[in-house]
This record gives C-alpha cells, structure tokens and sequence, in this order.
C-alpha cells in the first residue's frame, strides 16, 4: 500500500501549462524529494496534493482515500492525514498565539484531544520531540528565531498524526547551521514516527541529505525519478546532469577539478 | 601583492530604540589588487554591514576605525569625493537585480551612465557597454540594449546589473550575495562570469555571501564572520582543509553536500558552542 499516490496531475493558470501529466508514488516512511528551478511546478504540485489549489484533472490518492473527490467533510479528515509545512515561519504563524496555543490548535479542530490539561501536556511534549521546551509553550512567535518558528511549525503539523507530510522549502530561509539542526529533526522524526515526507527543495545538496528517492521537474513535467544514489551517481536525464553540475562543493580542490574540466 | 583595500579596527554603531547598537566590533580585512575575497557568516554577522560601511552607504552607521582604499582614507572623505570612489572604482552588485535597475530606463541607458558621468561620449559609452553585455553572455546584446529591466529574466538581469558595476572598470568590485535569489544553474554562470571578468580585468572582488560551496569554487582568500567580527582568516584551501576557529569547523561541518555519504549526520552550531563553553564567545546572543 502507497502512503501517497499522484496520478496524472495536470494544472494551468491562465491558459499556460504549469503541472505537465505528473505522477509519482510515495511509500510508507519514505522521503521524497521533489526538485527543480523556479517555475518548474514543483509548489503547484504540493498545493494540487493538498488541495489548496484544484487541478485541471489528475488523482491524489492518500492511501485509498481519493482527495480531490472528498467532500468538505471527508476533507477534514484527509487534512489531519496530511499535514503541509510552508516556506515561510514568519507568515505561517499567527503572530497572536502562543506556541503552545498554536500546537493545540490542530488538536482542537480535529478533536484529538479533549481534555485541555492532557492537550497542554501534548503540546508540551510536541515541541520537547523538535527541540524546544515546555517554558517556550508560552512564548508568541516573534520571540524566536526563524529556525525555532520552523521548529513551532513542524511541531504543530505533527500534533495531529498525520500520515503524510509535505514540505514546500521548509529549510530555504533557514542559516545553514540552523539548517543543519531541522535537516536532523526531520531524519529523527522519520524514524521514530515512521512518516512519510515529500520534501520540496530547489537545493539538492539537502535532497542528497535527507531523501531516500528523488524525483526531477523542469518546466511542469517530470523528467527523471529514482533512488538517491542513481540520480546522484547516474543520473541519466540532461536536465538533472547539468542541475548537479551546477551544484557547488563546500571544496576548493574539488572546485578547481570542477572548474578545469569545464 | 600590496593592499587595495585595508579594513581596520572597523566598528559600527546603529541607533536602536534602547540605544545604540554596536553591530561591527572592530573589523579587520585586507584585498589586494585583483584579489578575490570572500567574506562570508550566517545572518547578523555584519558581512553586508561591512561592505556598506566601506562605501558609506548607511547615513544612520557611527564608523570608526581606518578604511583605506588604493590610498585614500575613506572615513575622513567628503560625501563628494565618496561619489567618486562609488561606482567608478569601486563597483557595487546587490543581492536583488530588479531592486537595483530603474524600471523606466532602457537597459543601455543605465548602464552606460557611469561612462557618460566621466565624459565618455554616448557613441563610445554604447558601443562599449553592448560589447560587456555580449561578454557577459547576454545574446543579441546590441538589440537588448534598447529593452527594459523587466523585459530581462533574472540572471540577465543579474548581467545588466554586473555590467552597470564594471564598466568604468573600478579596481574593486563589492558583491553582496549576488547570486542568491538565482537558479543553482543560472548561479554557476554568473559566478564564472565574474571570475573570469576578474581575471581578466585584474579586478579585485570582494565576495560576501552566506554560501559555503560557492566560496570554495571563487575565492582566494576567506575571511569568516560572527557577531560582528572575523574569527578567522586566510587561504581558501588552510580555511576549509584546517579550519582553526571551532565555528569555522562548526559551519563547514553544517553544509551537506553532494559528494558526501549522506549517512553522516550534520552538525550544528548549537553542538559547536556546547562544545567550547570553556572559550567564551563575546557577545554571544544565544
């Protein structure tokens, strides 16, 4: 069974092709990673899989569970299974609510959890599991740094079990070492809770880092998907060879050899 | 080499709503002629602060310390004279390209203006920047010449940009981010287009950037900042082969990278400090 599914996803705005026929599969406790350039469609296909944009036509299945044809009410419920985390923690965060108020705000809308003491407690261990601590529940989000609102971020699309997350750039805007800190947070979240991510980058060093398979747009169509080591290693597509080609290698030695066979 | 550029005992002061705020602490850095340097840390280092002071382009920044450059002391010149250093010996490239153009002028137009500023004739002025936009990659530069900034994409944006920056051939180019808001295929042009430009012209660059991997493939000399000074400096290859300064090693050891075994778990800065709280960090926020 498929944690995620996308068939034939296809999507234009104002006449123009964005999403070109795309499909891939997502399995339990994988990671995926989607790249490609700005313009590539790979943000239109992560809002197409949650719904917050509508496909010109295409299936989104989320286990057996057709997402595109769910009513409202069997939305609600997709939603809780599948949770997105944006680009952005200064804008994704109500700026009103403390951190602890905005991990219980899931809870509450799903009804997970109805007593308000053992929610508390679960909003507390929430963001003990990403790296921040009971005192912080209080704290409002302008108080933390953008790698913590991330963390605040993550912790609240996990308070409500989802089965699948998807993550749009979510270590885009991040300085590296607090990079490196959510790049780890989501390697332990996979293996203690088993989730199965679709992790959208534009930089494939941190695909490399955290994906087990690896899936390629350029201008709305897929042009290669497979195992990390073989988009790596052998990557057959040209549009993926002269993507890693441009990639640069903390190296200066590494560099130069780059540099004289070009 | 001798020094194009000295840098010392830099601090600079902010007005703050509880005082002001020291956000240099006494930086020192040397550029010589055709040197490429490159100054790089994560968000409030004082990296951009740094190459704005140099310039003097932040009215609100209290300098102090010694800016020389090719022989002229910076801090104590007139705001006329610092117009001269702008733009014709010094050239400036920002991170955002579509900040920088004016949107109601052609192309040719904005770029020939720090010629024809000096006198040059327009006939000459054109004839030369359409020839450094055909260098700089730009196709059919002589009928792009006459569009728009945003009839450009990005990165030929980004060349129009470095073509406004180098051609009254400054000895010092100052790059802040240059090609962080470009594509990683668009960045790799443009990045070996200013290292060749450099080469050629005999061009000191002065690099700043948060990027560790294009640092590697650019500079020759690496000059790394926190809180508001460098911790470290010297060659590019000592730098990233013998990082001495824990966070030298902390921030290399935080970049993954594509070539490496993805089994080995990257560290953080947080760990570093942890670490070292034996060698107290000044001024430490955290």
């Amino acid at each position: 069974m498929t944690a995620l599914r996308v068939q034939n996803l296809v999507k234009s705005f104002g006449g123009r092709p964005v999403v070109k026929d795309v499909s891939f599969e997502l399995a339990p406790g994988e990671v995926l990673g989607l790249v490609g350039e700005s313009g590539s469609g790979k943000s239109t296909v992560a809002r197409c899989v949650v719904r917050l944009t509508r496909p010109d036509s295409g299936r989104v299945l989320l286990g057996d569970r057709d997402v595109l044809a769910a009513s409202r009410r069997e939305l609600r419920g997709l939603r809780r299974d599948l949770q997105m985390v944006f680009q952005d923690p200064y804008s994704s965060l109500s700026p009103r609510m403390t951190a602890g108020a905005l991990v219980e705000e899931g809870m509450i809308a799903h009804g997970l959890e109805k007593d308000p003491a053992a929610r508390r407690d679960r909003a507390v261990a929430l963001l003990e599991t990403v790296g921040l601590s009971a005192a912080d529940a209080g704290r409002h989000p302008r108080s933390f740094s953008g790698g913590q609102r991330q963390r605040i971020a993550i912790a609240r699309a996990l308070a409500v079990e989802p089965k699948v997350l998807i993550c749009d750039e979510v270590v885009s805007s991040l300085d590296v070492s607090v990079q490196a800190q959510v790049l780890n947070l989501f390697r332990d979240l996979r293996e203690r809770l088993g989730l199965s991510i679709l992790f959208i980058a534009h930089d494939l060093a941190v695909v490399h880092y955290l994906c087990d398979r690896v899936a390629v747009l350029d201008q709305g169509s897929l042009v290669e998907i497979g195992d990390r080591e073989q988009i790596y290693r052998q990557p057959r597509h040209p549009y993926t060879r002269s993507l890693l080609d441009a990639v640069p290698i903390p190296d200066p030695a590494v560099e130069r050899a780059r540099h004289a066979r070009a | 080499m001798t020094a194009l550029l000295t840098v010392e005992g830099l601090r600079a002061r902010f007005p703050g709503p509880d005082g002001p705020v020291e956000v240099l602490r006494g930086v020192d850095l040397d550029v010589s002629a055709g040197e490429k340097v490159a100054l790089v840390g994560e968000s409030g280092s004082g990296k951009s602060v740094t190459a704005r002071a140099i310039l003097r382009l932040d009215h609100d920044a209290g300098l102090e310390g010694r800016i020389s450059f090719d022989g002229t002391d910076l801090l104590s010149l007139s705001e006329r004279g610092m117009r001269d250093v702008r733009g014709a010996r010094v050239g400036l490239v920002f991170q955002d390209p579509l900040a920088a153009l004016n949107p109601v002028m052609t192309v040719g137009w904005q770029i020939t203006q720090p010629l024809v500023i000096r006198g040059v004739g327009r006939k000459e002025a054109r004839r030369r920047g359409i020839e450094l936009l055909g260098r700089l990659g730009v196709r059919d530069a002589g009928r792009r010449f006459d569009d728009y900034p945003h009839q450009f994409s990005g990165g030929m944006r980004q060349r129009v940009v470095i073509a406004i920056a180098v051609i009254a051939e400054p000895a010092l180019l100052i790059a802040d981010e240059p090609t962080t808001a470009l594509d990683v295929r668009v960045q790799a042009q443009v990045l070996t287009l200013l290292r060749e430009l450099a080469d050629e012209r005999g061009m000191a660059v002065l690099l700043i950037t948060h990027d560790l991997g294009i640092v590697a493939g650019f500079a020759d000399r690496v000059v790394v900042m926190r809180h508001g000074e460098p911790v470290e400096q010297g060659a590019v290859d000592d730098i990233y082969a013998r990082p001495r300064h824990p966070y030298t090693r902390a921030l290399l050891a935080s970049v993954p990278r594509i070539d490496d075994d993805p089994s080995r778990r990257l560290s953080t800065i947080a760990e570093a400090d942890a670490e070292t709280v034996a060698e107290p960090v000044e001024g430490s926020a955290r």
